[in-house]
């Protein structure tokens, strides 16, 4: 009798498919004939040569091969449906060390998931694509897939593919090697003896390729489903060399891994006096400290301020002006910007709230305290919430003086024309800044208070324009000129 | 060694990024989306200084499926969306929650459905607090109400993450993601975290794998009994809100987030006129902080949901106290904020109802 050889399963296999549920812990899943089965081997084979098996993580896609993880001795992880490439990127940009296989058929990469495979490719991850291309839709029965020929009969093209319907058999091999990035891209066919020693040879390059961290690498590997095109074994492998490999001519497309450089990418910083130094401006040094209370009673209750004027005029760096103050004096400070559509049609407005307990609402609609206005509209707009005993500083370059109740605090200042005069209208806010501190004095500061609230207002200025060290001077100007020409009306 | 203790000005945006960074966040993927976009551009400044991961994907479906590589790889990750973008996560979502991979989500809501506006609606409650994506599954939602708690509470969601291998959602609106507060920083974390025994990493040997999968229905029964077991043990340790004047409160708003802020100035001006107001501000929608609320009953005779969705807040409040008591809706929609007048008036109106009721 014959002796029987039998060969060793490769040593990227399990001994056992114990992760396989029901009795079978020998065999894959795959129907006879299907390509699946030597690709896996193949694949197999490389991990263990390689010597890579505890930094290789197999991506399942959804499809016939979702159980890969089955088999494969190294990580295995399943995701959604066409997202494999997302997710690799994922693993590899996480930790570089993980050697990724992004394990795909024709609907996963070419239809749901093109996009994501695409752009992976397009920014050179470092992955190890291996695409399986067989024409159909194995799992859910048959379906047309985009790589189906025309002419060929699915359950959902019974009538055979129509290129007047559905358009051609799409070419993924060609396509992605026409980008910059990808550094290896072949199509191979699990066909004949030869076929299938050509297509090993591929898919160990590829992954050789993803070990040396060289980028992107794409096999597409012409497969079989004998099954679903209701084909015998030669019938099958006749179907891919012949129709399928009219439409999709096997060859390497691109191969430049030799001269590229591999992919760098860092480890994370997490000693936390450099995520410190990252995080923390030096600024924050400025101001009293934490346990500081300022003795002015005006500062007890919850003061709401409402900055309104152009777009441009610099309203919100006005309103972030005087949060910063509020800051630096230690009180709770909120700034919240209108946002939205009237921001783009030419009014701005913020609203600042400075308390020493909790902030509430951080919204100025009501009871206003303070009210700075830059334009006609504005003042029409707002006057109304200014409360009883508040304050109004107005622009009266461009502003008629307003009718108000006796019970309103009325400071004009020309503010655009003293910015202008200084060289930019934008330091119009810096102008009206300066008038805001006279204000302060007169009406609201204290004892210890009035002696360093100046300083103040110059810090807060720095503190904003920090990023912007070469405008601070002139704003300071522009505030010590609003603080002599703002009058009392 | 510098000082860092002074309180610096940040939008809610920004103060959610410096929280993940000090809790060790390693990467950000993520797709630009108004008004969430400046957590992409804070991320996208100091991710890299600090050699860590900041990388645009080219979706919001990508972004989530990075974030699961991330994730798997035992890495803390995070991403950011707003309303559409997060609808478009959710079948990511519901693939972590099913494979047990921790992530931190921040959802900035605007307004919807559809294209909506860019406006502070919190018209994303249901499809983030009740799961959103299919599947028997919830993840953890905290809703900070100030800049300080954007950081807080982003910092603190990467171990809630972990610790119960779920997504975490950090929900907030429009509003508090572009106010700017004072806040404090909180100290950066003293090491980096451990990788997980869980993940892929060559430091757990090879033996791990990652899957939602399971075609035995007993098999997949056992899984969900499993995710809601977990769920119970959020439920039992997590629930936590804000009670403001609460001690004998027989007007409670319920409200979070922006919302929250405006009931509370309105319990506040109620207050000044000797009306029973309080609130509770739920600051994890997921768990409900039932207990806060059942704890109210005994002096409660009206509930309000103060919400800027059409009434989603609402159901939630209802089935808290099983409807013992009315619940009303104060709400706006599309972009509005509801003023404290419009909460004072419309509290006001119910409850001279409720008391001719009563006669």
């Amino acid at each position: 009798m014959a002796e029987i050889v039998k060969h060793a399963r490769p040593k990227g296999f399990f001994e056992n498919f114990d992760r396989r549920p029901g009795a079978i812990h020998k065999n894959m899943h795959y129907c006879p004939g299907c390509g699946h089965g030597i690709l896996h081997k193949i694949m197999a084979e490389a991990i263990a040569d390689f010597g890579i098996q505890d930094d290789t993580v197999i991506i399942s896609p959804v499809g016939c091969s979702v159980f890969a993880y089955y088999y494969f001795d190294c990580f295995g992880i399943s995701v959604p449906h066409g997202r494999a490439p997302s997710v690799g990127t994922g693993l590899n940009r996480a930790n570089p060390k993980n050697i990724v296989i992004s394990y795909q058929g024709d609907g996963d990469l070419g239809a749901i998931g093109f996009n994501n495979f695409i752009q992976a490719a397009n920014r050179g991850e470092n992955l190890c694509v291996l695409f399986v291309n067989n024409a159909i839709y194995g799992m859910t029965g048959g379906q047309m897939a985009p790589t189906t020929l025309p002419g060929q009969k699915t359950v959902t093209s019974p009538g055979g593919r129509s290129v007047m319907n559905d358009g051609y058999p799409m070419k993924v091999a060609e396509m992605v090697s026409t980008l910059d990035a990808p550094v290896y891209v072949e199509r191979a066919a699990l066909s004949t003896t030869r076929n299938i020693m050509k297509a090993r040879k591929a898919v160990r390059k590829a992954i050789k390729n993803t070990v040396d961290k060289k980028g992107f690498s794409m096999v597409e590997v012409l497969a079989g489903c004998p099954i679903n095109l209701k084909l015998n074994g030669k019938e099958m492998n006749e179907f891919i060399d012949t129709q399928m490999a009219r439409f999709f001519p096997l060859g390497c497309l691109k191969d430049e891994a030799d001269q590229r450089d591999p992919v760098k990418r860092t480890e994370g910083e997490h000693d936390p006096e450099r995520v410190r130094e990252a995080l923390y401006p030096v600024k924050v040094q400025k101001g009293v400290d934490d346990d500081f209370r300022n003795p002015s009673k005006i500062f007890e209750k919850e003061r709401k301020i409402k900055v309104a004027g152009f777009g441009g005029q610099g309203v919100l760096s006005l309103g972030n002006m005087i949060a910063t103050m509020g800051k630096l004096r230690n009180f709770n400070a909120s700034w919240l910007p209108s946002y939205g559509p009237e921001m783009r049609g030419g009014t701005a407005n913020c609203s600042v709230i400075l308390s020493r307990k909790t902030v509430g609402s951080p919204i100025v609609d009501k009871d206003c305290n303070l009210l700075i206005v830059l334009n006609q509209p504005s003042m029409d707009a707002f006057l109304p919430i200014l409360k009883k005993n508040g304050v109004l500083i107005y622009d009266s370059s461009t502003i008629d003086p307003p009718k108000v109740s006796k019970d309103k605090i009325v400071y004009a200042v020309k503010a655009s024309d003293i910015a202008k005069r200084l060289g930019d209208l934008r330091y119009a806010n810096s102008v009206i800044l300066g008038a805001l501190s006279v204000v302060m004095e007169d009406c609201f500061l204290e004892g210890e208070d009035k002696k360093d609230f100046d300083r103040t207002f110059e810090e807060a200025i720095m503190d904003c324009f920090s990023n912007k060290e070469s405008v601070i001077q002139l704003n300071i100007e522009s505030f010590y000129a609003g603080k002599q020409a703002v009058q009392r009306i | 060694m510098m000082e860092y203790t002074r309180k610096i000005l940040l939008k809610g945006n920004e103060a959610a990024v410096y929280g993940a960074l000090l809790a060790g966040c390693d990467c950000y993927f993520g797709y630009p989306i108004t008004p969430a976009s400046e957590i992409a551009h804070t991320a996208a400044k100091f991710f890299p200084k600090l050699g860590r991961v900041f990388l645009q994907a080219e979706s919001e479906i990508a972004a989530i499926n990075m974030v699961m590589g991330a994730s798997a790889a035992g890495r803390r990750v995070m991403t950011a969306s707003s309303g559409l973008g997060i609808s478009l996560k959710q079948e990511g979502v519901s693939y972590l929650a099913g494979s047990e991979l921790p992530a931190v989500i921040i959802d900035i809501t605007r307004g919807g459905p559809g294209l909506g506006n860019i406006g502070p609606e919190q018209s994303d409650y249901n499809q983030v607090v009740k799961g959103g994506g299919h599947g028997s599954y919830r993840c953890i939602v905290l809703a900070p109400s100030s800049v300080q708690e954007m950081c807080d509470l982003t910092a603190e969601s990467f171990d809630l993450a972990e610790k119960y291998r779920t997504p975490v959602y950090v929900m907030a609106d429009g509003v508090i993601g572009q106010m700017m507060e004072s806040l404090k920083l909180p100290e950066p974390a003293q090491k980096k975290y451990d990788v997980p025994d869980w993940a892929l990493d060559s430091v757990n040997g090879r033996n791990n794998m990652i899957t939602s999968i399971f075609l035995e229905h007993d098999e997949l029964e056992a899984v969900n009994i499993k995710l809601q077991k977990k769920y119970a043990e959020i439920r039992a340790t997590e629930q936590r809100a804000e009670e403001y004047c609460m001690e004998d409160a027989e007007i409670v708003f319920v409200g979070y987030g922006i919302a929250g802020r405006i009931a509370r100035s309105a319990v506040d001006r109620l207050r000044e006129e000797g009306v029973k107001a309080g609130l509770i501000r739920p600051i994890t929608l997921f768990p409900f902080p039932v207990e806060s609320i059942m704890k109210s009953l005994d002096n409660a005779k009206i509930y309000f949901s103060v919400e800027m969705s059409c009434g989603q807040l609402i159901d939630d409040v209802k089935l808290a106290i099983e409807c013992a008591r009315p619940v009303k809706l104060i709400n706006r929609m599309g972009g509005n904020i509801p003023t404290v007048d419009e909460i004072i008036d419309k509290c006001r109106k119910e409850v001279a109802e409720l008391d001719k009721k009563a006669e």
